[in-house]
């Protein structure tokens, strides 16, 4: 089987191939990776070639980079996975970080990030004199988010990210959420206050990339939403993000739609006055085109059987 | 340049282990490594680590009894008593640091049982007991805000009338060469897969600090001892954990037959690497493998434990042999893991060379012997990366001065510039690879003279062949093609020690087994082998230590 791999090259001591994609061909497996077809490159073919790697077995985290446009770990991407019939791929280095040389990164960024949400644990009270005592179900939770091999992927794609580089992003949020978890920190309530500020778990735009793109399954969004409730149950009530998660459940609940111009009357707070003054042209606007929807809202017949979808989870989640 | 109390030299469990001890008892410590530290790898210590705990009925002198058998003798008893009876407090340690071990229904820590071992000791964090560590380590690292070179390669140790002063090394990201002065050096640099191939080793692994020390003066101990482990995949030598056994996987020949029960009825699948190794290949050898494999079979473990508690193990067969392991029998073979041998320390990580300290795989204190038992290796990295710090802190403040001068820098400079400006010579990749390959076929599971003595005679012709290797890559920013081309020079040193270690032990002993002389031979072979670096081109030095026996004395082993 023949494969072409196309190399995004950034290398300014080498104007020659600086900012092209370079074209290589060879013959592979069908178990070949992605990091095996860059190895044979360095090593037979061009020893220029800058790319991280280590472990080969998606543990160690170096080899994190864009293919065809999205994060991956090389050493878990086979180029079948990739390339169907043998087209080419296109390997470029990981986006939202610097390039400091072909497929390198400076993961400079991403490691502040981490160092953000102070990512050590911080026990409350005395140590004991053995293991602290915790549920076999509680550790083996945290797993999932120990899984995390901090290699950059959701980072590279996070929309939220792209626009805006003070986000606290997926990586350290689901770091701090491994702390927020874990019954032996005593710190929880101040970590969540911290999260909760700008930046922090209410930046997220939901966009699932990282979710989707983690290549061991950590599903940092997924982290970010429970640190939003954990964050509401802990008395941070006070950010739009909040409002607008209440506003939104309570007109559902209510009359099984949602109120759209109570959502962003709602969302920014009754007493924000600036805040409301900024949306009024909106709202104006709107009005005029005949386009505001009904502030009193909508209700459907079937909204009992919405609230008894409301009352089950809700139950459940007590 | 820089100066420091404590320079460690590599940033893995044992490495960052250092460096948090040396800060908190206030002392001006720093790791270089040439990765980031949680890309080291000590991530791929899968299965777990030993300690033996005594609110769980559990002695450390079974777990040392247990530790000198699989080590075949070789071990020293003083070490391994320090190692096993400083495991609890070691553990617990790293519980308190946040490592989220496994747990038990009341909530203690949980146990599986590993290789060689009569009691179930070995606590794990499922199959990524390494990773889970070394995140940890790391976040105490931020805690402690240990200064770190990160991704500096070192290019020699400064040694000035036989004292070890600090090291020169790399910044990888813009090639500029550094003196790092330090009283005391901490080499925890890991270990030497890339000598083999195949390796479950990462790439890193290149010997660096094997060959750093031996070029510096310092011995190295019972290299021979090289560990097979019994269970790696015959694709690309990638680990699948002992853990799979330790949880009740079988192994199985072409015809289906559990072949441990015949070689260890006792232990089985849980006899030591070293001997589950050999029986592997017997059968392999003996014509009962399926295409040079046998087979790792966990069907009957059921999904949710293959799953739950071996759910890394589940991806790697997924992603490299396309392997469902609840339903499918899973190739494997014996394959290159871990070094016993290294740089000679005592027990508090001193080498023979004063201002070198050594913690981890490259050192050898020795805990393993001539064959060391699964989840010893992580309680050896924590154990003697703690003792190493304080024992370098201790000794660095009787260092009045250190000198200034930086002959080594420019030594180092004119070495690379020579490499560099080499014309077009053999690549360093294909060199390696032969190397490797020499290693694999002639100092490997099953050995004899003949083999070792023409795997020895290629490297040795090899040596010859580095110095006329050419690089590519003639630019400063993130030059690995250059820092292959040294890594390189590492692997062939630590590979000559190898070979000239195992020429001389004519015996057989742990992992060193010798179809010529298939016996241990206590009377006359119950002993250290030291390999010193030859002066400028002449072979390597050769000599002997006594073993530490304190309790336990060495009898037949059998599983």
């Amino acid at each position: 089987m023949q494969a072409t791999v196309r190399v995004r090259r950034h290398n300014t001591e080498a104007p020659a191939v600086h900012g092209k994609l370079q074209e290589f061909k060879f013959d592979v497996s069908e178990n070949t990776t992605v990091l095996d077809a860059l190895i044979k490159v360095r090593e037979e073919i061009d020893g220029t070639l800058g790319v991280r790697c280590s472990c080969r077995a998606s543990i160690c985290g170096s080899c994190g980079m864009r293919v065809n446009g999205q994060a991956r770990l090389a050493c878990k991407t086979k180029l079948t996975d990739v390339s169907r019939d043998g087209a080419p791929i296109t390997v470029e280095p990981m986006g939202n970080m610097p390039v400091i040389k072909d497929l390198i990164t400076d993961m400079g960024i991403f490691w502040g990030k981490i160092r953000q949400v102070e990512p050590y644990l911080q026990p409350a009270g005395p140590e004991p004199k053995g293991e602290y005592i915790a549920s076999d179900e509680s550790m083996a939770h945290l797993v999932g988010v120990m899984n995390c091999i901090m290699c950059g992927a959701c980072v590279s794609d996070c929309t939220a990210l792209e626009v805006d580089s003070t986000f606290i992003g997926p990586a350290a949020l689901a770091k701090a959420y491994r702390f927020v978890a874990d019954p032996r920190d005593g710190a929880t309530q101040d970590r969540l206050g911290t999260l909760n500020e700008r930046s922090g778990i209410w930046d997220c735009t939901r966009c699932y990339y990282c979710v989707q793109v983690c290549p061991k399954g950590v599903a940092p969004m997924e982290r970010i939403m429970k640190m939003r409730d954990l964050a509401m149950e802990a008395g941070y009530n006070n950010t739009s993000g909040s409002r607008h998660t209440k506003s939104f459940a309570k007109s559902v609940k209510k009359g099984g739609l949602l109120n759209e111009t109570m959502l962003a009357v709602e969302s920014t707070g009754w007493l924000n006055v600036p805040g409301q003054m900024a949306q009024a042209p909106i709202g104006i606007k709107s009005l005029l085109k005949g386009k505001l929807p009904n502030p009193l809202g909508h209700r459907i017949k079937a909204r009992k059987h919405i609230r008894r979808v409301f009352d089950k989870v809700e139950g459940e989640s007590k | 340049m820089f100066e420091h109390d404590l320079l460690i030299i590599g940033a893995g469990l044992a490495g960052m282990r250092a460096a948090v001890e040396a800060v908190r008892r206030g002392a001006n410590a720093a790791m270089i490594t040439k990765v980031h530290p949680v890309r080291s790898h000590s991530n791929a210590a899968q299965g777990g680590i030993n300690a033996a705990l005594t609110d769980r009925g559990d002695d450390w002198t079974d777990h040392a009894l247990d530790t000198i058998k699989g080590s075949d003798y070789l071990a020293d008893q003083d070490a391994v008593e320090v190692m096993c009876s400083e495991a609890g407090q070691a553990l617990i340690e790293l519980e308190h640091m946040g490592v989220i071990f496994s747990r038990d229904d009341q909530g203690k820590l949980g146990t599986r049982r590993f290789g060689g071992q009569k009691a179930a000791r070995t606590f794990f964090v499922g199959a990524i007991t390494g990773q889970a560590m070394l995140h940890v380590l790391y976040e105490q690292v931020i805690k402690a805000n240990v200064r770190v070179y990160e991704e500096w390669f070192v290019t020699s140790l400064i040694v000035e009338d036989g004292v070890c002063h600090g090291a020169v090394a790399l910044d990888i990201r813009n090639g500029e060469l550094h003196t790092i002065r330090a009283k005391a050096v901490v080499m925890a640099a890991g270990g030497a897969g890339r000598v083999y191939e195949p390796s479950t080793n990462a790439l890193i692994c290149t010997g660096d600090g094997y060959a750093l020390a031996y070029r510096a003066g310092a011995p190295l101990m019972d290299m021979e001892m090289v560990q097979y482990h019994p269970t790696t995949l015959a694709s690309n030598g990638v680990l699948i954990s002992e853990a799979a056994r330790g949880e009740g996987a079988y192994l199985l020949n072409s015809k289906g037959d559990r072949f441990m029960l015949k070689y260890a009825p006792e232990y089985k699948e849980l006899a030591s690497r070293d001997v589950v190794s050999r029986s592997e290949q017997t059968e392999i050898n003996e014509g009962r493998g399926v295409n040079g494999c046998v087979l790792l079979d966990m069907r009957h473990l059921g999904r949710e434990v293959v799953e739950k508690k071996l759910g890394y193990l589940q991806e790697v067969a997924h992603d490299f042999v396309g392997i469902d392991l609840a339903e499918t029998p899973i190739p494997i073979r014996p394959g290159m893991h871990y070094m016993m041998g290294g740089i000679k320390t005592d027990v508090n990580g001193a080498t023979p060379l004063p201002g070198l300290y050594a913690a981890g795989e490259v050192a050898n204190v020795s805990v393993h012997g001539g064959n060391r038992l699964g989840a010893n290796s992580l309680l050896d990295t924590v154990v003697f990366g703690r003792r190493s710090a304080v024992a370098g802190i201790e000794y660095g403040t009787s260092v009045r001065n250190m000198p200034k001068n930086e002959d080594q820098r420019k030594a180092d400079q004119a070495r690379i510039r020579q490499l560099m400006d080499r014309p077009k010579g053999p690549r360093p990749a294909a060199v390696r690879r032969e190397l490797a390959e020499t290693m694999h076929n002639g100092v490997a599971v099953f050995r004899d003279q003949k083999g070792m003595e023409a795997a020895a005679a290629r490297v040795r012709e090899i040596r010859s062949e580095y110095e006329k290797v050419s690089i590519d890559d003639k630019g400063k920013v993130f030059n690995t093609d250059l820092v292959f081309a040294l890594e390189l020079g590492y692997v062939i040193d630590t590979a000559e020690a190898i070979c000239v270690s195992a020429l001389t032990r004519k015996e057989s002993r742990g992992a060193h087994y010798r179809t010529d002389m298939p016996r241990r031979d206590d009377a006359n072979w119950l002993k250290h082998i030291l390999v010193r670096a030859g002066d400028d081109g002449e072979a390597p030095k050769v000599d002997f230590s006594p073993v530490s026996i304190t309790r336990w004395q060495p009898v037949e082993r059998k599983y």
